[in-house]
C-alpha cells in the first residue's frame, strides 16, 4: 500500500474531488503560487490553475465570507485558513452566516463549504498561534466538525467533507503534515460521525482526537507495561459525534479518560463527560477524568510551554488514578 | 518596489443603454412604491397589536431605491441585503403575502417562520437574504459573484447595505476581493443618514461612501435616491458595466428613512423639522408629480392605483393572519442539508485501523 505524509494524502483528497466536480475551488492566503504555507496544496495551482487555486490577500473575514456567498450558488469552496487561530477573525462568517444559512433560509440556499487548516499548538508558537478551536465551533448547530490524526482517515473524511452539502470545519496539525501513513491507491471515502477505535483495549477507554491521538496512543504503549489496557477511540469527527461508539467504549472498560487539546472550561471534553453520565451513569465505575491544557494563555519559553500542554505522562498519571492505581486522586489534567 | 501613482478609475456612463421610462412603466414604478410603503404600514400597526415580534425595521421613505433597482435588474441577477429588507424583497418579487406571513412567523412566510423580518429569503426570484450583523454579508455578495461569474450565468450580485455597515471591517475586505478578481457586483449603499441613532456626521468623517471604493480602484457614483428613474438609470448603469466583466461598482444613493431605526424607535435623535423637510422630496410624491405632469396621469388614476394597492395589501395582511403556525414536529428539518451518499466509486473499501 503506498505511503503517503499527511499534506500529500490532504491533497489527494482535495485534487481527486477538484477533478469529480468544476464547482469545486481551493482558496485561502499563500494557497497558489507559494504552494500552501505547509505545502498542503503543493503543484495544485499547475494542474487546476488560478481560478481554481486562488490566492487570497490576508482578509479571512473577507475570504471566508466569499466562500460562503458561492457556496449559496452552486460552488463547493475549500477554504483554507493558514492556521484556525486566523479563523477567529472569519469566525462571525462561519457562526452567523455559513452555519445558519440553510436553517434560516428554510432550505432554500445550502452552504457547501469546508474550511480547513492547522489546529492547535506545535511548538512555542507561543500566545496567539497556539489556539485549538475545536471547542467554540462544535457548540454551533449548522457545522459539522472534523479532526484528523492519520494520512488514511485525513485523505478519506476530507473527501467526505467537501462533498458534504453543510460547513464543515475540517481540523489538521501542523505537527502532523509529515506524518507519513498507508493510505489505500484506490479511492475511498470515510463517512462523517464515524469514531475509529485506534487501539484495543479492557481497563480503561481513552477518547481524544487529531494530533493527541498519537499522544494517547504513546501513552497507551507505557500503560501496558504497566499492567493497565488501555484502548484509545479516535472521535475523527466531532459533531457529528459518534455517540455508539463513545457509550459501546464505556460499556466496556468502565472507566473512561477524555484528552482534549485546549481548555477544560466550557469545552468539548466536559460536553462528552456530561453526555456520558447522562446516558450511562450507571455503568461508570468511577469519574470520567479530563487531560486538557493547563488553564493558561500558551507562554512561549519550552519550559513554560511543556507545562502547559498535554504530555504521555499526564496522560499516563490520569489513566492511573481512572483505574485506582494512583493514590492522586485530583482531576489531574484539568483546572 | 516603488509606489506607482493609482490610476484613478472611469466614471460610469452619463447614461445607462436602458430606454426612457413610458408611461406605463412608471406606473408600475409607482404601484412598487406604493405597495411596500403600504404593507410596511400595514406592518407597523400589526407590530402595535403585538401580531408581528422581535425586531422590525421598516423601509418606508426609501422606497424609490428598491424599486429603481429592480427595474435595472434583470432575473439572474442576484440581490443580498441586510435587515431592513421588507421593500428589497418586495420589489425583487417576493410577493407580499410571504412577506407578510414571514413577518407574523407563519408557516406559509417566505422562509416558513424560520427566518423572521430579518431573513427574508426566495430562492425562486433570487432573493438571497436578508442578514443581521451589520456589513457582514457584504463579502457574501462578493461570493455570489465570484459563483456567478465562474458559472457563467451572465448575472450580477447586486448587494444593499447602510451608511453604518460601510464601517465594518467585513465591508472593506468585500471590496477588496471584489476590485482583486474583477467580480460581477455593484455594492450599492443607502444612506439614510443614520447608524441606528448616529447621525452620519457623528458616525464618519467622510459623507458619501461611495468613495470608500476609491481606495481600492473601483469605479463609483453617488446619486440622488428619491426620484426611482434615477434610481433605475444609475444603477443600470452599474449593473451593465458589473456585466460586462469589468469589475465591480460601488454606489451611494442618498435616501432617507422616515420611521425610527426598528419599530422601538421613536428616533427622537433627529433635530426638529428634518423628518418635514426630507419629506418634500418624498419618492412617491416625485413619481406622482412626473406622472400627472409629463404622461398627463389624471389624480383619478392615481387614486385607482392606490385603492388596488390598499387592496393587495389587505389581502396579505389577511393571508398572514389565516395562515397556519409552523408545525413544530419540523424543527429540525433545516439544521443540516443531507448529504446524499458517496457515489459507489468513492465508498470505502475497508475501514482501516
Amino acid at each position: 500500500m503506498p505511503v503517503l505524509q499527511m499534506r500529500e494524502a490532504l491533497r489527494r483528497a482535495m485534487s481527486e474531488e477538484m477533478r469529480r466536480d468544476p464547482n469545486i475551488f481551493l482558496m485561502g492566503e499563500e494557497v497558489a503560487y507559494y504552494d500552501g504555507a505547509y505545502k498542503v496544496s503543493q503543484g495544485m495551482l499547475e494542474e487546476f490553475g488560478p481560478e481554481r487555486v486562488v490566492d487570497t490577500p490576508i482578509s479571512e473575514n473577507g475570504f471566508a465570507g466569499l466562500g460562503v456567498g458561492a457556496a449559496m450558488v452552486g460552488m463547493r469552496p475549500i477554504i483554507e485558513f493558514m492556521t484556525f487561530n486566523f479563523s477567529l477573525v472569519a469566525y462571525d462568517q462561519v457562526i452567523n452566516s455559513a452555519a445558519r444559512i440553510y436553517q434560516m433560509s428554510a432550505g432554500q440556499y445550502k452552504c457547501p463549504i469546508v474550511f480547513r487548516g492547522a489546529n492547535g499548538a506545535a511548538e512555542n508558537l507561543a500566545s496567539q498561534h497556539s489556539t485549538s478551536v475545536e471547542s467554540i465551533y462544535a457548540h454551533f448547530p449548522g457545522v459539522k466538525v472534523v479532526s484528523v490524526a492519520t494520512p488514511y482517515d485525513a485523505c478519506g473524511l476530507l473527501k467526505s467533507a467537501i462533498r458534504d452539502d453543510n460547513p464543515v470545519i475540517f481540523l489538521e496539525s501542523e505537527m502532523l503534515y509529515g506524518l507519513k501513513g498507508e493510505v489505500p491507491a484506490e479511492e475511498y471515502t470515510i463517512p462523517l460521525g464515524k469514531a475509529d477505535l485506534k487501539r484495543d483495549g479492557t481497563d480503561v477507554t481513552i477518547i481524544t482526537w487529531g494530533k493527541q491521538v498519537h499522544t494517547c496512543l504513546t501513552a497507551a504503549a507505557t500503560l501496558e507495561k504497566d499492567g493497565v489496557s488501555a484502548q484509545v477511540l479516535d472521535l475523527r469527527s466531532i459533531r457529528p459525534l459518534d455517540h455508539e461508539a463513545v457509550f459501546a467504549a464505556v460499556a466496556k472498560t468502565h472507566r473512561v479518560v477524555i484528552v482534549q487539546e485546549g481548555f477544560a472550561f466550557a469545552g468539548m471534553a466536559a460536553e462528552l463527560a456530561a453526555r456520558i453520565q447522562e446516558t450511562c451513569f450507571d455503568l461508570l465505575d468511577g469519574p470520567v477524568r479530563r487531560v486538557t491544557n493547563r488553564d493558561v494563555p500558551m507562554p512561549y519559553s519550552p519550559v513554560l510551554e511543556k507545562q502547559v500542554i498535554i504530555t504521555p505522562e499526564r496522560i499516563v498519571e490520569t489513566v492511573l488514578q481512572a483505574v485506582g492505581r494512583s493514590p492522586n486522586t485530583t482531576n489531574g489534567g484539568a483546572r | 518596489m516603488t509606489a506607482s501613482a493609482p490610476t484613478p478609475p472611469p466614471a460610469l456612463p452619463e447614461r445607462s443603454s436602458l430606454p426612457a421610462v413610458t408611461k406605463e412603466g412608471l406606473l408600475h414604478l409607482y404601484r412598487e412604491m406604493v405597495l411596500i410603503r403600504r404593507v410596511e404600514e400595514l406592518a407597523a400597526k400589526a407590530y402595535t397589536q403585538r401580531k408581528i415580534f422581535g425586531f422590525c425595521h421598516l423601509y418606508i421613505g426609501q422606497e424609490s431605491v428598491a424599486v429603481g433597482a429592480a427595474a435595472a435588474c434583470q432575473p439572474q441577477d442576484h440581490w443580498v441585503t441586510a435587515y431592513r429588507e421588507h421593500g428589497q424583497a418586495m420589489a425583487k418579487g417576493v410577493s407580499p403575502r410571504a412577506v407578510m406571513a414571514e413577518l407574523y412567523g407563519k408557516a406559509t412566510g417566505c422562509t416558513q417562520g424560520l427566518g423572521g423580518s430579518m431573513h427574508l429569503f426566495d430562492s425562486k426570484v433570487n432573493f438571497m437574504g436578508g442578514y443581521g450583523i451589520v456589513g457582514a454579508h457584504v463579502p457574501l455578495a462578493a461570493g455570489v459573484a465570484w459563483g456567478l461569474k465562474q458559472r457563467k450565468t451572465n448575472g450580477v450580485a447586486v448587494c444593499f447595505f447602510g451608511d453604518g455597515a460601510a464601517h465594518q471591517g467585513a465591508f472593506f475586505e468585500a471590496l477588496c476581493l471584489a476590485q482583486l478578481y474583477k467580480l460581477p457586483v455593484v455594492f450599492l449603499c443607502e444612506n439614510n443618514f443614520y447608524a441606528m441613532g448616529t447621525a452620519i456626521d457623528r458616525q464618519s468623517a467622510l459623507i458619501d461612501m461611495s468613495l470608500r471604493g476609491l481606495g481600492v480602484g473601483m469605479v463609483r457614483e453617488q446619486f440622488d435616491g428619491f426620484d426611482v428613474e434615477h434610481v433605475r438609470d444609475r444603477v443600470a448603469a452599474a449593473v451593465e458595466f458589473a456585466r460586462s466583466g469589468q469589475g465591480p461598482v460601488i454606489l451611494e444613493a442618498i435616501t432617507y428613512r422616515y420611521r425610527g431605526h426598528s419599530m422601538s424607535d421613536p428616533a427622537k435623535y433627529r433635530p426638529s423639522g428634518e423628518l418635514e423637510e426630507k419629506k418634500k422630496s418624498d419618492p412617491l410624491a416625485i413619481s406622482e408629480r412626473r406622472l400627472m405632469t409629463d404622461f398627463g396621469v389624471t389624480a383619478d388614476e392615481l387614486e385607482a392605483v392606490r385603492a388596488s394597492v390598499d387592496a393587495e395589501a389587505d389581502d396579505a395582511v389577511k393571508f398572514a393572519e389565516e395562515s397556519p403556525w409552523p408545525d413544530p414536529a419540523h424543527l429540525y428539518d433545516y439544521t443540516y442539508a443531507p448529504t446524499p451518499e458517496p457515489a459507489a466509486a468513492g465508498s470505502a473499501p475497508e475501514e482501516k485501523r
